[in-house]
């Protein structure tokens, strides 16, 4: 009884929500090694300044999916206590962004300095993160609505903080937190991500942050009726997202050594919620799994150096980003999984059809 | 007689605060301002601007109404302006003009056809994956944005234009009678509207009627409500989701053929953003992203609260760039905190889950 049971589900229930992003991922690692053998190779080649660094696809894809990584990561979190999703979290970035540029900009560039400017801008960004958090929380607005708001006017904001100018920074210590600190071979960006997961990884083990969470998403009277204050989880997790946005902007900002309020992480809202979708959690809240975001935004990140490998023009990406997207959630939606599994159960009963014991059960 | 006793809707309270607010504004920019706010023209002119903004509020409304949302409403809009600009200059689907010897004015009835097609398509793939499979609209309708957007790059790479004798058809005026403003000359300038206010208020009323005395559009409001006892009631609530989708495809891809009617050229970057703005519109209106709250109406003069605010602002002094979206942001703000103070006053500021995200199917308990 117990065999048969295990024989019908493909895969442990815990683990089953990781099979999207990982069937992603595998697909497109197995397409990219049929296309070209040398798809995944990494070398070592000196970078302009000399210091020997690593180069390769896998490595521009770890590191252009930083900032994704880290508002996924966030985006987990909101979207499972709150059951909405923050589309503010592009806006909120390039508003840190332009707060950290105005510090550096207001005197020589030194190590104090950017560490002043990425903890004040890191301050504003959870601010903001706190003004959603607010409006869900306290008046019970749908999230998407309430960061509809900084959605808005959010690019506005940061385009006002820099003066109606796009500031560009130079110095090798952005040089260093965008791409490479001399004699580290790794490009930082992935350092950076490797250390937020890591904080994340004690917050989860040290603290009841994560059930408290996961508590608040699946119903919220109940967390109550617990002596959890699920308002405070709520803002909680808006003003964690709010630090995220800080960290995702400051490293594009460093990335490119310059802000454009109008370009800096656009259209990131829709990849960070749609990393948290691929990587198998509701977006109706609840319970989630933050390795499966970030699987998904490595996959979306994947995806897109995949197809720019393909020669396809930049414009175009989106298209088809689509279509592989609508493949994803239909092979992952309740009914087709529902079909599939009743496809396997009647393949496994024709192949052994003496030991299903019905008779057992 | 029949004596109404029961307290007012929320639909109808939300959507009278909104036109409450539209006339105050109105009228405080006509007396602190005057100037542009008292020629009729103003009006006509914000009409003639956001024809398709209304369109496209309209069928986010009636997603809404139905629990649901679709983003991909602005690239289908910009897509179909593409593909129609390209009818219209003689790059595309030449052939049945040449096949059929007809004049070129019948490119205008090819491209509306094909805008309409195109729209029916959309709606109709995201309906079916939306309703029937059962995936969470907004990734779905997220990818038809992005599948617009990627598409309009695709078809061509540079900008388009139609060519101007077409345009003069299209862009063709309709005065208004017994209202107008004299020039600086003193000769009396009539106020005119285009064609597409004409096909956005027409639609307005279409959709205002059909939310309001057929069966599907009371089905919309049912399953919005609640989707659960609009099953018990006997609902089909696959097929009323999946038309709700159909229709919002259907009447986006009206709102590409009336933005191209009015700007005559096709970009890639048309129509960016306009999701949010008609989402916002639409809010601002008195409709609810949970569902079973809402009204045209209140969305139509949502519009046009909008607009007056951002003209507003221009006239007012305040030139610098960044001033509209903080404001309109600011505005937004209000507007949703508005809605959650009068909801919960009333009794129903319980819990507000779309019940869009309740469908994933998931969570079953």
């Amino acid at each position: 009884m117990e065999k048969a049971k295990s024989k019908r589900s493909f895969v442990p229930a815990n683990y089953s929500q990781l099979l999207i992003p990982l069937i992603a991922i595998f697909l497109l690692v197995i397409f990219n090694l049929i296309r070209d053998p040398g798809f995944f190779s990494i070398g070592i080649a000196a970078n302009n300044n000399g210091y020997p660094v690593l180069q390769g696809n896998l490595v521009s894809i770890l590191n252009g999916a930083s900032e994704l990584v880290i508002l996924s990561m966030g985006m987990t979190l909101v979207t499972a206590a709150s059951g909405g999703q923050d589309i503010s979290v592009g806006a909120l970035a390039a508003i840190a962004g332009s707060v950290f540029v105005k510090v550096l900009k207001s005197g020589a560039i030194t190590g104090w300095s950017v560490i002043g400017g990425f903890i004040l801008c890191c301050i504003v960004a959870m601010i903001f993160g706190a003004f959603n958090g607010t409006l869900v929380a306290n008046f019970r607005i749908q999230p998407m609505i309430a960061t509809l708001i900084l959605f808005t006017c959010g690019r506005s904001v940061a385009y006002w903080i820099n003066g109606g100018a796009t500031p560009t920074v130079e110095s090798p210590i952005i040089t260093a937190i965008g791409s490479f600190i001399p004699g580290i071979p790794i490009p930082t960006p992935i350092l950076i991500v490797i250390v937020t997961g890591i904080i994340f990884a004690l917050i989860f083990r040290f603290t009841n942050l994560g059930l408290y969470v996961q508590t608040v998403g699946i119903n919220q009277g109940a967390a109550r009726l617990n002596g959890i204050n699920s308002v405070w989880i709520k803002l909680l997790a808006f003003i964690i997202l709010g630090a995220c946005c800080s960290i995702a902007g400051m490293i594009n900002v460093c990335r490119l050594s310059l802000i454009n309020h109008e370009t800096i992480l656009i259209n990131i809202e829709m990849d960070a919620i749609l990393a948290v979708a691929i990587g198998g959690n509701s977006l109706g809240g609840g319970k989630f799994r933050m390795v499966g975001s970030v699987l998904g935004a490595y996959a979306i990140q994947m995806l897109t150096i995949t197809l720019y490998a393909m020669k396809v023009p930049s414009t175009d990406v989106k298209a088809y980003k689509a279509i592989v997207i609508i493949i994803l959630v239909v092979l992952g939606s309740p009914v087709v999984k529902e079909a599939l599994s009743r496809f396997w159960n009647r393949l496994s009963r024709n192949r052994q059809p003496v030991r299903a014991g019905k008779g057992a059960e | 007689m029949r004596k109404r006793k029961e307290p007012i809707s929320d639909t109808m309270l939300l959507m009278s605060i909104t036109i409450g607010i539209f006339v105050v504004l109105y009228a405080l920019a006509m007396i602190i301002w005057g100037g542009g706010f008292l020629k009729p023209q103003m009006l006509f002119d914000m009409l003639n601007d956001n024809a398709f903004l209304i369109i496209i509020a309209c069928s986010l409304t009636i997603v809404m109404i139905t629990g649901s949302i679709d983003i991909s409403v602005g690239s289908v809009t910009a897509l179909v302006t593409m593909v129609g600009v390209m009818i219209l200059n003689g790059s595309m689907l030449n052939g049945i003009q040449t096949a059929l010897g007809a004049p070129d004015e019948f490119r205008i009835v090819i491209a509306a056809v094909v805008a309409i097609l195109i729209g029916l398509a959309f709606g109709a793939v995201q309906g079916y994956l939306i309703a029937y499979l059962e995936i969470q609209p907004f990734i779905i309708t997220l990818a038809g944005l992005f599948f617009g957007r990627g598409m309009i790059t695709i078809i061509s790479v540079d900008p388009q234009k139609a060519p101007q004798n077409l345009m003069d058809i299209c862009q063709s005026r309709i005065d208004m009678p017994l209202l107008g403003s004299p020039n600086k000359k003193g000769v009396m300038i009539p106020a005119h509207i285009e064609i597409g206010v004409i096909i956005a208020l027409v639609l307005v009323v279409l959709v205002f009627i059909l939310l309001r005395k057929f069966r599907l559009g009371r089905n919309f409001y049912a399953v919005g409500g609640n989707m659960q006892s609009a099953l018990m009631l006997g609902v089909n609530v696959k097929r009323t989701r999946f038309l709700a989708h159909l229709l919002s495809g259907l009447l986006a891809g009206i709102a590409g053929l009336v933005f191209m009617m009015h700007v005559g050229a096709g970009n890639a970057t048309n129509a960016t953003a306009s999701e949010m703005n008609a989402i916002a519109t639409s809010i601002i209106g008195g409709t609810l992203l949970t569902g079973g709250v809402g009204n045209v109406i209140g969305t139509f003069f949502g519009v046009l609260t909008l607009t007056t605010i951002k003209a507003i602002v221009v006239t007012s002094g305040l030139r610098d760039p960044w001033w509209q979206s903080i404001t309109t942001g600011a505005m937004l703000c209000f507007f949703i905190l508005l809605q959650s103070v009068v909801l919960s006053r009333r009794g129903r500021g319980g819990l507000h889950v779309p019940g869009w995200l309740k469908s994933s199917g998931r969570r079953k308990e």
